[in-house]
């Protein structure tokens, strides 16, 4: 089930297996049949972890949605609360045990915190007179979830506008947390690298944390040899890009989300010409995406422009495999061939969805209105009047196209040009405020606070510079055999790849310059290993890096990593952690602020 | 040597014997009789609770530890917890907890309705989850606690048909659950959580009679049922499925104790030992104690372990045995007596190619042998027979032998802990070294971590983190403080809080903060500092630490203990925990983030507050005020922008709350926009004019809304009049494009010929007029327009690149130019 996590260089199904132990230790406390009542933003990562069926098991028999109000009846010995810490979930709780005491007295209350267990929100039980009721209160710390072989979320929608926005590090501590499980079970990193104040503060609580269990190092041989951490306002440029790959692509017009995507049903439905055509689904076709799947593994990658290659090639495979069955003539071919049948049936059934899938995105992408969308994009990121106000994002305001795509160009044009004239910022805000509603004005406030939209002060502007050392624009991209991760968006480098691939080879130290551009400190910090557990390295082995994303990492980025990883000569091998899998949508949404209106 | 065997006996195909372990050295009037004992097994402490006169005495094998004046009430069980603690179950449900040492540490209760009913009988067990007690009361109920560390009360169902208490019960941990097994005449009940069964063990004869006593072996497994006519029933415990075996005993007095005797994996259908038995053996009363590989036996005079002989002992012990063991215990008899029998033997074990074996057999036996000159032949026969192999793995060797040598010490009647290897191993170094603390041989316990080389932060730190908390009990500050920081210096993982929490414990608060500081672990040190209002100081520790859970949880605190203004000034002292706070505050309580802005003079978020507080506002006038604040803050801040757009949009809602009036147009709340396209739908045409220039809407967004707007209505007069009205801003193809969005091609032809000549291409397209274009394309001499057409001849539909190609691009941005 979960097999694809053991992969890859490091296996990440270490992680998910002590984290299904957690599980099970805890719901064995509460013995007796269960009804779990979940905090609904849970149940995503909980999916990553643990299906129903392991669940099922241990005797829950019913799942419920917290809301307020009166719990559903169930005839359950116990009722246990999975929420995360935030105070105005404990009110609903309260409200819940309330409700019920009046019908029922039997039924026992628990509450699990995840990841971690506040004082603060039992306090706040604790005035609702209800911390009383609860048999048991514990925490369920679950900060890294194994989402794919080399990929690990935390699962944390709100990290970037607490850190940077409403400097809340509650994420960062939990990141830090996160990192030091990681680190017991995987061994102590002996190298440390980072850029941004986030990255600061989280290695300085690592450290911190180290000091406080000294002593019990575990002796375990590292299998990381260097933690990179990155903020991600360092790279503000490269989730507000659309991105060309075929799973950022998904992710853009669709939004993956915990490994799920949900697609319109018509492409889907005629597939099964034989029978009834006549009833179409109306239910949006969910899959779930991920390199379990050979195929998706395969493409995911790509750029989607070499995705209708990939596909005709693998379909002549598997026709070509289907027939075999013609050559066998004896009874051991016939039943070798037999064996392989329900393989190459998924392969065949894989095939037809992720055909379907490239025909929707590509009804999108041959749009001309993606198309003039992505010129400009492309415009800004070379530098081409980044000045002045844009006619096409002038159109698109009048036209009133979505507000999220207006703010990601806008966005866009002020980090390429490293702020905006003020004449120039001002008339944008003043054409989003009086099309979409006085009431963006928070939103903008936000996004000028977080230092997407800025005016521009001092005359010079870095961006140029910063894009020619780094190389962040290849001209001549490829988007078949790709030679460079620009191949991700068709063109542009993403900063904070490259920023990674310059560490491995041949340093920082090449940067510095570009590196004083780019806001917060960076730093490198050692961590001692215990004697005998340096690492000797064969002749040829690869060096594993972990990079870390605080707020946020996009898909496109990922594919960039893992063409890194393949890159024959780079010598390094990355896993990619981050506190949430973005996109400029996702992203700019997070930022937002609504109030709601009370006038009718 | 010879007589190894002595003491052996002989029982179904195993052997039992019997060891003596310690002689008692307790002075006993009447012996064991009229009191109340406990021991606690893998060779724990004995406590003796005596009627008359009361007093409790507690004590280690042989050495009395404590013996004090019992105060309290008549106690109905005695029992000791895993860290090693006295438990006195008292009639009235209270449940009294001392030390080794016999001082009083805590109470709890067993709930309220015992102190009426009072506790009839109650058990002590253990669980994984820790020590648990079972109490059944006069009104026939029982009660279950599986942790008394972690206090919560369990009321079992009602058993059917039980009065007083019931003839015999024991508690059983199985499947993760606690469970009590309780017999009341004939019958016999599984009371859990939720309910009463009642069971039947198979194979258990009807005329077997009522069960009067029950035991349940060390591991929970097995069980064994004694009946008033003497039968005795042994079976597994789970769901009293498998029956062992049934014996007539042939005795119908009830047996005082039943204690089951079993080693782990033993092949024998385990023997359970009764009282009465035991009773001829000794002929004095005694106490029996199960152990996991044995029964520990506590008389007046001695105490003894009679178990069950293992396997590898018999192997090499028993006479005439021709094990590998054997052969080379014999063979190095032979050498030191430098006979040359000893290459016989040796040649004889080599034949059959079994000397690894032999030794394996030697070494383990030794383990468990409780006699050191017995485990010192055994293990130097093992030695002697290692040097004979080439490839022998030394460590179990090597292990055992340390483990041995640590043994051997604790077992030393000045310590008194009759541990097996067995028990050793099950209840691993890291226990024992905690039990050796509890009874401060502190000294022994730390040599035992260096000689078994334990890291520091298992071993030698916690003993010195339990010495430094008792340390201070008996001394002055000054010279605790040195006292504890010399010996325990920076050794990793020592726990200074905890250190710091015993001296104020002792009402030493000022040590307790000078510990307090060689704490490590901030998440350590808050608590305390709090508990002894050392409020400033636990939040900067908590700001440090990162936890903001922790920062809260002192913010809260702080804002109970001081007045509004010290609060403030306190939180902006610390950034960390103001931001915090506000965003507590945002979610929790919206009034003081105004008060938290106004102090800080922060108006650009006071602004903003005042913003997003006028959109909770239904009232117009209120929100217009509100806003009206907003700008007076907007313009403090500086944010000259800020301040005019409020202004605009205070503007905008007047506007549109007349016109609501006057018209019912139902305007409040949209925006600029959507305003005048409501009005330009309405007809309104005047005041969507108004709109546009007291806003300054630039031309361009205007013309487009007019221009949609217009086409929407189908008033293609008016449209083309507007068309006219001046030079067009946005173009005109965009007006082919509308008109050809509602499908008026006629209308659209129109304008085809007003658009620049770099869009005349793409305005023949779109209205679908390929030759038009084809002309056009061709008059303009350009290859991609061409290819453009071209491709709309062959086919309809028309797929690009998704890369953009350069060219082109710029082209088309010089179309919009012009």
């Amino acid at each position: 089930m979960a097999a694809h996590l053991s992969y890859g260089r490091v296996n990440l199904n270490i992680l998910r297996e002590a984290a299904r132990k957690e599980l099970r230790e805890f719901l064995d406390k509460c013995a007796g049949s269960k009804a779990i009542v979940w905090d609904e933003y849970l149940t995503g990562p909980f999916g990553l972890i643990a299906q129903y069926s392991l669940l099922k098991e241990h005797e829950v028999e019913k799942m419920f949605t917290l809301k307020s109000g009166r719990l559903p009846s169930a005839e359950v010995k116990n009722i246990i609360f999975f929420v995360r810490p935030r105070l105005e979930l404990m009110d609903i709780i309260a409200e819940n045990v309330f409700r019920e005491d009046k019908l029922h007295s039997s039924r026992d209350f628990h509450i699990l915190f995840v990841p971690r267990r506040s004082l603060l929100c039992e306090q706040r039980l604790k005035e609702q007179g209800v911390l009383g009721s609860f048999i048991n209160i514990d925490e369920y710390i679950l900060d890294l979830i194994p989402y794919d072989g080399d990929l690990l979320s935390m699962e944390y929608e709100s990290a970037f506008r607490e850190c940077y926005l409403e400097n809340d590090q509650t994420s960062l501590y939990h990141t830090a947390k996160g990192l030091m499980t990681l680190q017991a079970l995987y061994g102590t990193i002996p190298q440390i690298y980072g850029k941004g104040e986030c990255a600061r503060h989280v290695a300085n609580m690592m450290l911190r944390m180290k000091r406080e269990f000294a002593g019990s190092q575990n002796q375990i041989l590292p299998v990381f040899d260097t933690l990179l951490l990155l903020d991600r306002n360092v790279d503000l440029l490269t989730p507000l890009a659309t991105q060309l790959t075929y799973e950022g692509l998904i992710d853009e017009i669709y939004g993956i989300s915990n490994g799920y995507v949900k697609l319109p049903p018509e492409k889907f439905a005629q597939k099964k010409q034989g029978e009834a055509s006549k009833d179409l689904p109306t239910e949006p076709k969910k899959l779930q995406l991920n390199s379990a799947e050979e195929l998706y593994a395969e493409i995911r990658d790509k750029n989607f422009n070499a995705v209708g290659a990939a596909l005709s090639k693998k379909a002549k495979i598997i026709s070509a495999a289907f027939e075999e069955r013609h050559n066998a003539k004896t009874v051991g071919e016939i039943k070798q061939f037999v064996s392989q049948l329900p393989h190459m049936q998924a392969a065949r059934s894989s095939l037809a969805n992720h055909t379907s899938i490239a025909e929707l995105i590509k009804d999108i992408t041959t749009s001309e209105a993606f198309f003039d969308n992505l010129t400009v994009e492309q415009e800004f990121m070379t530098g081409v009047d980044t000045d002045k106000v844009n006619i096409y994002i002038e159109d698109s305001i009048a036209q009133k196209d979505p507000l999220i795509k207006i703010l990601r160009l806008v966005c866009m044009q002020s980090v390429c040009n490293n702020g905006l004239k003020q004449k120039v910022l001002d008339y944008y805000k003043r054409e989003i405020l009086q099309t979409y509603g006085y009431e963006h004005i928070l939103t903008l406030n936000n996004l000028e606070k977080v230092g997407l939209l800025k005016p521009q002060t001092s005359s010079r502007n870095n961006y140029p510079t910063i894009r020619k050392t780094l190389k962040l624009w290849m001209e001549d991209a490829n988007e078949q055999n790709p030679n460079d991760i620009s191949y991700v968006y068709s063109g542009y480098a993403p900063l904070s790849i490259r920023l990674t691939q310059v560490l491995a080879r041949p340093g920082w130290r090449s940067i510095e310059e570009v590196l004083k551009m780019l806001p917060g400190p960076h730093f490198e910090e050692r961590q001692q290993l215990p004697a005998g557990l340096h690492k000797k390295r064969q002749q040829g082995e690869n060096r594993t890096t972990l990079v870390f994303f605080l707020g946020g990492v996009t898909y496109a980025e990922i594919a960039a990593l893992r063409f890194l990883s393949q890159m024959e000569d780079s010598g390094m091998e990355y896993i990619i952690a981050t506190t949430k899998l973005i996109n400029g949508t996702t992203w700019i949404k997070s930022l937002m602020d609504r109030p709601e209106s009370q006038t009718p | 040597m010879a007589f190894i065997t002595a003491n052996w006996n002989p029982l179904g195909e195993a052997f039992y014997r019997k060891t003596e372990l310690y002689e008692m050295c307790w002075t006993l009037r009447d012996g064991l009789r009229d009191s109340l004992v406990a021991a606690a097994p893998y060779g724990g402490p004995i406590g003796r609770n005596i009627i008359t006169p009361p007093v409790a005495v507690l004590s280690v094998s042989v050495t009395c530890l404590s013996v004090f004046q019992w105060k309290s009430g008549p106690v109905v069980q005695l029992g000791w917890t895993v860290s090693d603690e006295l438990l006195c179950v008292q009639e009235d449900g209270s449940v009294l907890i001392y030390d080794l040492f016999g001082s009083f540490k805590r109470h709890f209760s067993m709930g309220q309705e015992v102190v009426q009913s009072q506790v009839l009988e109650a058990k002590v067990f253990h669980s994984p989850y820790g020590t648990g007690i079972a109490i059944v009361t006069g009104s026939s109920r029982f009660t279950l606690a599986t942790n008394i560390d972690d206090l919560k009360l369990r009321r079992l169902p009602e058993v059917p048909g039980l009065q007083g208490k019931p003839s015999c019960w024991v508690v059983l941990t199985q499947d993760r659950q606690t469970k009590v097994l309780l017999s009341n005449g004939p019958e016999l009940y599984i009371l859990d959580n939720t309910s009463c069964t009642a069971v039947c063990p198979p194979g258990l004869s009807p005329q077997a009679g009522s069960i009067v006593h029950m035991s349940v072996s060390f591991s929970y497994k097995y069980l064994a049922l004694f009946t008033d006519t003497g039968h005795l029933w042994t079976g597994a415990s789970l769901y009293l499925q498998d029956k062992l075996s049934e014996v007539d005993t042939k005795k119908t007095t009830t047996p005082k104790q039943m204690v089951w005797c079993r080693r782990p994996k033993s092949q024998q259908p385990s023997v359970v030992l009764m009282w009465d038995r035991l009773l001829m053996v000794t002929g004095d009363p005694c106490v029996l104690v199960g152990e996991l590989d044995g029964v520990r036996i506590i008389s007046s005079v001695y105490q003894e372990l009679l178990q069950e002989v293992p396997l590898v002992c018999q192997d090499i012990f028993k006479i005439a045995s021709m094990a590998p063991g054997a052969l080379l215990l014999e063979a190095h008899r032979e050498y030191e007596k430098s006979s040359q029998k000893a290459d016989e033997y040796l040649r004889e074990i080599k034949e059959q190619s079994m000397l690894g074996e032999a030794v394996r057999q030697c070494v383990e036996a030794a383990s468990h042998e409780y006699d050191t000159s017995t485990q010192k032949s055994l293990l130097r026969a093992a030695s002697f027979g290692k040097c004979f192999l080439t490839d022998f793995n030394p460590d179990v060797f090597v292990s055992t032998c340390r483990e041995l040598r640590v043994l051997n010490a604790v077992r030393e009647s000045s310590v008194g802990m009759p541990l097996t290897h067995t028990q050793f191993k099950q209840m691993t170094l890291q226990v024992l070294i905690d039990r050796l603390v509890y009874r401060q041989f502190y000294q022994l316990a730390i040599e035992i971590c260096h000689y078994l080389k334990i890291p520091d932060y298992q071993g030698v730190s916690r003993v010195l983190k339990h010495w430094a908390s008792c340390k201070q009990k008996d001394l002055s500050d000054e010279s605790i403080a040195r006292a504890v920081c010399v010996k325990v210096g920076d050794s990793p993982g020592v726990s200074y809080s905890h250190i710091a929490a015993k001296a104020y414990e002792c009402g030493r608060t000022e040590l307790a903060i000078k510990l307090l500081d060689f704490e490590a672990r901030a998440g350590e040190q808050v608590p305390l500092l709090l508990k002894m209002k050392r409020s400033q100081l636990a939040l900067s520790k908590a700001v440090e630490s990162g936890d903001t859970d922790l920062v809260y949880t002192v913010v809260t605190y702080l804002k109970n203990e001081m007045n509004r203004g010290d609060f403030f000034m306190t939180l902006r002292n610390q950034p960390v925990a103001l931001s915090l706070y506000r965003q507590f505050c945002k979610l929790q309580e919206q009034d003081t983030l105004k008060d938290l802005y106004n102090q800080d003079d922060d108006h650009h978020e006071l602004a903003n507050y005042y913003v997003t507080a006028s959109y909770r506002e239904k009232r117009l006038d209120t929100r217009l005020s509100l806003l009206q604040s907003a700008v007076d803050e907007y313009n403090k801040a500086k944010n000259e922008f800020a301040a005019k757009a409020t202004e605009d949009e205070m503007r905008l809602l007047r506007f549109q709350r007349k016109l609501d009036d006057e018209k019912g147009a139902g305007l409040l709340g949209l925006s600029l926009q959507a305003t005048m396209e409501a009005l330009l739908a309405l007809g309104l045409h005047k005041q969507a004019e108004q709109l546009y220039r007291d806003f300054r809407v630039p031309d361009k967004r205007y013309w487009w809304l007019k221009l949609k707007s217009l086409a929407e209505k189908e008033e293609w007069e008016e449209l083309e009049k507007f068309s006219r009205s001046k030079k067009s801003p946005i173009g005109y193809l965009a007006f082919i494009e509308v008109c050809m969005k509602c499908n008026n091609k006629y209308e659209a032809k129109k304008y085809v010929s007003k658009v620049t000549p770099e869009q005349k291409v793409k305005a023949h397209l779109a209205i679908s007029d390929l030759e038009g274009a084809a002309d056009a394309a061709i008059e303009r001499r350009n290859d991609s327009e061409m290819g453009a057409v071209l491709s709309r001849c062959t086919t309809q539909d028309g797929s690009g690149p998704v890369k953009p190609k350069r060219p082109h691009s710029v082209a088309q941005k010089e179309c919009n130019k012009k």
